[in-house]
């Protein structure tokens, strides 16, 4: 045998050493990466049934759910209306309140704010919604991004009315 | 490492350093060349080893009494002040000890900037300093969130989602930091883990730190190159030693006054409010030794730009050896550099009090010209500084000045007198 082929050979043997190898590694280091993500319980605790019967109008109230604050505000017809006639140019995260709120009355929303997680403060800022005291988003009366640091729309979870005075989240 | 050989004088010395040389590694440096010219800015290197033991020996101690549990943990630490023996003292030692780290390291890092320290032959034990810098801040960060006070929980929440900026893979990134949908207990026991891990990584690194530095040896006030050991070199023991000692007593001084006289000066009062997830306190502020970053990070309008900014600005550093491209190491012979150099400790500090501040008006317009200075310093007035300034001319040897010499002419080649 030449010394060429032969070391082709070894080559080979070699590259196919090593790549067994990595995935040995890769095999040994994917679980030991996994376990840091949300484990069982955490996900077990998917979802929360709130009974908003006791909340008025214009007020809001905020419950924890995955260990988040959810915005559930019950809006008069001004804040409705002022969400509505926005037009969509002016937004940095263009969406329509009617896709926001499908019962207009009622908005419900993660009280997170998208720039760093802070929980925005109510009937505050310069559009009439929120307003994050960390640094300085606002949001208009339908948790929209209008000014500010934040990149998008306060998020809405995923949430349907069980009967008219009970919202079940997640 | 060191240029002589040494022998022990015991017959059993020298049965044991012929299998682990440990009597020559003490013996190294007993006698490790120091330049003479040391001035006291040059005991921060001894001072911060003593910081990080004492926060490993006080941090290993509040261990044995703290509960990393999110219903536990901010009763554990009352009952660390209020009930274990001289706990109040170990932990508002620990905890002002890390100011006190930050506060040593802080002159260390502008020591090595206005004695050019980071230059070449010292390249690798800048980086090597860079990477232990950033472990500080990760594992004073970590450390932070312990107590599960107010500003723990929110400062867990804010820098946890800088990682959220990242595109498509953000959210991810996040519920993995997380072991959640928001910080929660899963977080503190890991920060816990961590906490327990940078510091001893950071051990490992100031021996290498350290090891670096004994292959070409210290740099020094005059930043010229000296024959070891010579007649500008003195041993580092007793002489080195006896000059940090007093530094360290100096430094112990300020360090007493915090822990006894304002152990809660440095600290933020919302800290003592038991976390909550549905309030975020009305102003949050990281601690002192962050504020420069937070405000890099809040100057620029954009989320994920801003978040590339802060990461930037310590990166910036780590390349500093090749940015940097002077010849000449000490500020004491770069008049044009000298100036800069205390424009950028300006323009820290003033980072450092927009940073405090609310992010909004004169303060926001502010903290944006100190962070374009900041970055414009790093990568057009170093780079260009090094080919347009008329340096002094920089003597050959500690020595030449006092006896009457020559100028090193390799580094003053190509100037007219």
């Amino acid at each position: 045998m030449s010394d060429q082929k032969k070391n082709k050979r070894r080559d080979f043997i070699f590259t196919a050493s090593y790549a067994l190898g990595a995935v040995g590694v890769g095999a040994a280091v994917l679980p030991l990466i996994d376990q840091m993500n949300p484990d069982a319980s955490v996900k077990a605790l998917s979802s929360t049934e709130v009974d908003v019967s006791e909340v008025s109008l214009g007020q809001s109230i905020t419950v924890l759910w995955r260990g988040k604050p959810v915005f559930i505000k019950r809006r008069t017809e001004e804040e409705i209306s002022k969400a509505r006639d926005v037009d969509l140019k002016e937004l940095k995260d263009p969406e329509k309140d009617e896709d926001r709120a499908k019962n207009p009355e009622w908005l419900v929303m993660i009280g997170v704010c998208t720039h760093l997680g802070c929980v925005p403060l109510g009937n505050k800022g310069e559009y009439g919604g929120w307003f994050c005291p960390c640094h300085g988003s606002h949001y208009d009366t339908s948790g929209r991004i209008r000014k500010g640091p934040a990149p998008t729309n306060m998020e809405v979870p995923k949430y349907e009315f069980v009967n008219s005075n009970t919202i079940k989240i997640g | 490492m060191s240029d002589h050989e040494y022998t022990p004088k015991s017959k059993f010395g020298k049965w044991f350093n012929d299998r682990l040389p440990l009597l020559s590694l003490s013996a190294h440096l007993r006698e490790y060349p120091t330049p003479k010219n040391l001035n006291y800015w040059w005991t921060f290197g001894g001072i911060l080893t003593f910081c990080l033991v004492a926060q490993i020996v006080t941090g290993i101690v509040l261990a044995m009494h703290y509960v990393a549990n999110s219903d536990l943990a901010f009763a554990s630490v009352e009952h660390i002040m209020r009930d274990v023996n001289y706990g109040w003292l170990i932990r508002y030692f620990h905890a002002n000890g890390s100011s006190m780290f930050f506060l040593a390291v802080y002159i260390h890092i502008f020591r090595a900037l206005y004695y050019g320290s980071y230059k070449s032959p010292r390249e690798v034990i800048w980086i090597i300093g860079m990477i232990i810098y950033f472990l500080m801040m990760m594992t004073a960060f970590t450390g932070y969130v312990l107590p599960w006070g107010q500003m723990s929980f929110w400062a867990a929440t804010v820098i946890t989602n800088l990682f959220s900026a990242m595109p498509f893979i953000g959210e991810s990134v996040t519920n993995w930091l997380w072991g959640g949908f928001a910080v929660a207990n899963p977080t503190l026991t890991r920060f816990y883990a961590l906490h327990y891990l940078l510091p001893f990584l950071i051990f490992g690194l100031v021996i290498l730190h350290i090891w670096a530095l004994h292959v070409p040896g210290n740099n020094n006030p005059i930043g010229i190159e000296l024959k070891k050991p010579s007649k500008d070199t003195v041993p580092f023991h007793p002489y080195i030693v006896i000059k940090d000692l007093f530094a360290l007593l100096i430094f112990l001084i300020v360090f007493a006054f915090f822990v006894f006289y304002s152990p809660n000066l440095l600290g933020h009062p919302d800290n003592y409010i038991e976390a909550n997830p549905m309030v975020t306190p009305s102003h949050i502020v990281p601690e002192w030794y962050l504020l420069p970053f937070y405000a890099i990070l809040r100057s620029v309008p954009d989320k994920l730009f801003g978040v590339i900014a802060m990461f930037a600005s310590v990166f910036v550093l780590v390349i500093l050896p090749w940015l940097d491209t002077s010849k000449v190491k000490s500020a004491i012979f770069r008049p044009l550099y000298k100036q800069f150099y205390w424009f950028l400790l300006a323009d820290v500090i003033i980072l450092g009090y927009v940073g405090a501040m609310p992010a909004e008006g004169l303060y926001l317009l502010v903290a944006r010209v100190a962070t374009a200075y900041y970055f414009v310093h790093f990568l057009i007035v170093l780079p260009v500084l090094g080919y347009k300034e008329k340096t002094l001319d920089v003597p050959l040897s500690l020595t030449d000045p006092v006896l009457g010499g020559s100028t090193n002419e390799a580094l003053t080649k190509g100037q007219k007198k």
